[in-house]
């Protein structure tokens, strides 16, 4: 076993290079960058075998990834963002082909306005494309899941492509302090990709992603699509448990932090989730039964799992770092159709917090807390919630009053 | 080579693709088609843009006898740089016996080569990727019903430009484009020139690199020309110089057939509705004119 300081995203690149990818299709963006650099420099010095291609857009580099899993190599590639949306197309169109590869996403806000730090807006409109989505809290789990994602999107049960996320800045630029397995033990969890049936040769022509003129057929091979993706579920809970048995370390659908005996329990994804252990540690000096849940594969959504782990709890609060406009979280329309009608559902509300990096600072999460367990006594649910402060207002008046500062001195009206 | 295309006689007897697809009638996008996959033959996988030739693959048939992979309209060449990218890789690391190697086809419209799809065209000729490249040339977005597209001449009435002066553009020069980029290979067709065709074809498939095959495509529903006129409209595109043969390679132009004499263009215009508006329901001289003195202007420089 060695152990590194790895950001995130070399973790990423160390996923890549153990798993023996053949092809990188590659495009810069902030803050993924830093992994098709790393992969770059490990193909040039010889230390990776295959080839690195740089496309001219995230459309072109997503349609060679698929094309080139469709032929019959495994591949890897990475985004973020806006990068991600330039790419959406091609996103939905190539989970069909059921060529499985993996793509790193390094989620950040989406413009407009135009920033870079993150929230999940970007990987969650990937959501129902047929990729399936996995999201990591640390930059262990960034390699770990890389492994398991192309395990999982590999298995002839499967056959999907899989998105795996990590959050852009807090965790793609974060070092922690990363296991790198040795490679035979990887070679022997992860054999070589084998393409079945999907492949180009000249022996055994094929026709892939061809058209149908009909809504049977298309309903056919839509339904064929989700329903390889709901069985990933099972696959999941299998391949976790040979993941564990090779390398040592738990995973599956849900992270659970102190929330067996909790009452109130934030639910979040990503890194975000961390500051929410750390937050129920010290509601929990105070007295206040808290803990997390943090829901890592969202393709497929383990509601079974989540229904498990939030039934008879007081209080359940969604923090989405993430807004459908007009609608609210994302996250939490998602749980509360999972937790419908379950009969001892707890009482479940919805913050919106952390877009395009806002922190969420303690003081925050232990509001949350008490306010939504004074609800559930009460036997109330609150509107969503969006997290403002008076402080960051008057900050975003002093923006506004620099501007009509500026724009007089130019001699314009306000 | 002992069994090059000179003559007629020694063009392919055997016909591979197969008949019974949903083009329409005179499709003169399939006729050249048909005649391009007799050259290049089986051991290819066609990577394809949304256009009126993605309908020749509906599940579960088609008419290639080799591979076929539908993309997006923007992608294609991007999917053949995939596919060209992996089976390097697996022969490189012996996963994939020689002869199981393919020739990696584009295959698209105007619509996609001319427009939404040149950014990935270019990207990809800037990588020297070793694909061959097929533009269907009906001049328009035909599978919608020839709305106008990059491709589409001046004059011209389309579904978008019904007026008395037809389409205002002009046409891209979508072989000039190429050309600028140095590629291996740049060559204009046409279903009805059979013989040049298949040499152009056959030279093509000889070169490595990014080669481009750009076939007018005399479209009977959108050029609203009956189907049977098809191949006689081709010939006169090319008597009356709308449509040059020519060549791109080792850094020159080449031009394969030098009208002479040049048929007047009104012969090619009067042949289709979408020119009908320039003879009735009076002569319009003046967009006729223009449209004789760019042609003359253009062969003037090429025979300078």
């Amino acid at each position: 076993m060695n152990r590194q300081l790895l950001t995130g995203n070399a973790a990423a690149a160390w996923g890549a290079r153990l798993a023996q990818v053949d092809y990188v299709p590659a495009f810069p963006i902030t803050p993924q960058t830093e992994i098709i650099e790393t992969l770059a420099r490990w193909f040039e010095r010889g230390e990776m075998t295959g080839r690195l291609t740089m496309l001219e857009s995230e459309h072109s580099m997503v349609t060679a990834a698929a094309a080139a899993a469709a032929t019959g190599v495994r591949v890897f590639t990475a985004t973020s963002s806006q990068g991600l949306l330039y790419a959406m197309e091609m996103v939905f169109t190539v989970p069909g082909w059921r060529a499985p590869f993996v793509l790193v996403n390094v989620s950040r806000g989406l413009a407009s306005p135009i920033t870079l730090e993150s929230d999940h807006n970007d990987v969650l409109a990937a959501r129902d494309s047929g990729f399936l989505q996995v999201h990591c809290a640390t930059c262990q789990e960034v390699l770990d899941h890389v492994l398991l994602a192309y395990r999982i999107a590999e298995d002839s049960r499967v056959r999907l492509p899989v998105i795996v996320n990590l959050d852009g800045f807090t965790l793609s630029f974060t070092r922690e302090p990363v296991d790198l397995p040795a490679a035979e033990a990887v070679q022997q969890f992860l054999p070589p990709f084998d393409p079945q049936n999907v492949r180009f040769r000249a022996s055994k022509p094929v026709s892939q992603a061809v058209a149908v003129l009909a809504g049977s057929p298309y309903s056919y091979f839509r339904y064929e699509t989700h329903l390889a993706a709901q069985q990933a579920l099972s696959v999941l809970d299998e391949i976790a448990e040979q993941f564990f048995q090779a390398f040592g370390r738990r995973t599956g659908p849900l992270a659970t932090y102190r929330s067996e005996d909790a009452d109130m329990v934030f639910v979040m994804i990503g890194a975000g989730a961390t500051k929410a252990c750390e937050a129920a540690d010290r509601l929990r000096e105070a007295g206040v039964a808290a803990g997390v849940v943090r829901p890592r594969w969202l393709r497929p959504y383990p509601a079974a799992a989540l229904r498990a782990a939030l039934a008879g709890k007081k209080a359940v609060a969604v923090i989405d770092q993430d807004l459908s406009m007009g609608q609210g979280g994302v996250l939490h329309a998602e749980l509360a159709a999972a937790l419908y009608g379950m009969p001892n559902a707890p009482m479940l509300a919805s913050i919106i917090g952390g877009l395009g990096g806002r922190n969420i600072p303690p003081e925050e999460f232990y509001e949350i807390a008490k306010r939504m367990l004074g609800f559930a006594a009460r036997g109330e649910t609150p509107p969503p919630q969006l997290l403002f402060t008076e402080r960051e207002l008057r900050q975003v008046r002093k923006l506004q009053a620099i501007a009509v500062v500026e724009r007089k001195e130019l001699g314009e009206k306000p | 080579m002992s069994d090059a295309i000179r003559r007629m006689k020694d063009l392919p007897s055997t016909h591979l693709l197969g008949t019974g697809t949903p083009m329409c009638a005179g499709c003169g996008g399939l006729e050249a088609l048909h005649q391009i996959y007799d050259v290049l033959g089986t051991n290819t996988v066609f990577v394809n843009a949304a256009g009126c030739m993605t309908l020749l693959s509906v599940y579960p048939f088609t008419p290639f006898r080799g591979s076929w992979l539908y993309t997006a309209m923007a992608c294609a060449p991007a999917g053949a740089q995939g596919v060209r990218d992996a089976l390097d890789i697996l022969l490189t690391s012996k996963r994939l016996p020689p002869e199981d190697d393919l020739q990696t086809i584009v295959l698209t419209g105007d619509g996609a080569a001319y427009g939404m799809g040149l950014s990935s065209t270019s990207a990809a000729i800037d990588r020297n990727l070793d694909f061959l490249y097929i533009c269907y040339d009906n001049e328009g977005y035909g599978n919608t019903g020839q709305q106008s597209s990059p491709a589409t001449p001046h004059a011209a009435q389309t579904a978008t430009n019904t007026g008395s002066r037809g389409f205002p553009g002009y046409k891209k020069d979508l072989f000039g484009i190429w050309a600028a980029h140095r590629p291996a290979y740049v060559a204009t067709v046409i279903g009805a020139e059979p013989l040049d065709l298949a040499k152009k074809i056959e030279k093509a498939k000889s070169l490595r690199g990014p080669r481009l095959i750009l076939a007018l495509a005399p479209c009977p529903t959108g050029w609203d020309f009956d189907p049977a006129e098809s191949v006689e409209i081709g010939r006169l595109a090319v008597r009356s110089g709308v449509w040059p043969l020519k060549e791109y390679i080792d850094g020159k132009v080449i031009h394969n057939h030098v009208p002479h004499p040049r048929a007047p263009v009104e012969e090619y215009l009067k042949t289709q509705g979408r020119f009908a508006h320039l003879f009735s329901p009076e002569r319009n001289d003046a967009l006729l004119g223009e449209i004789q003195a760019h042609i003359d202007a253009y062969w003037a420089a090429v025979n300078k």
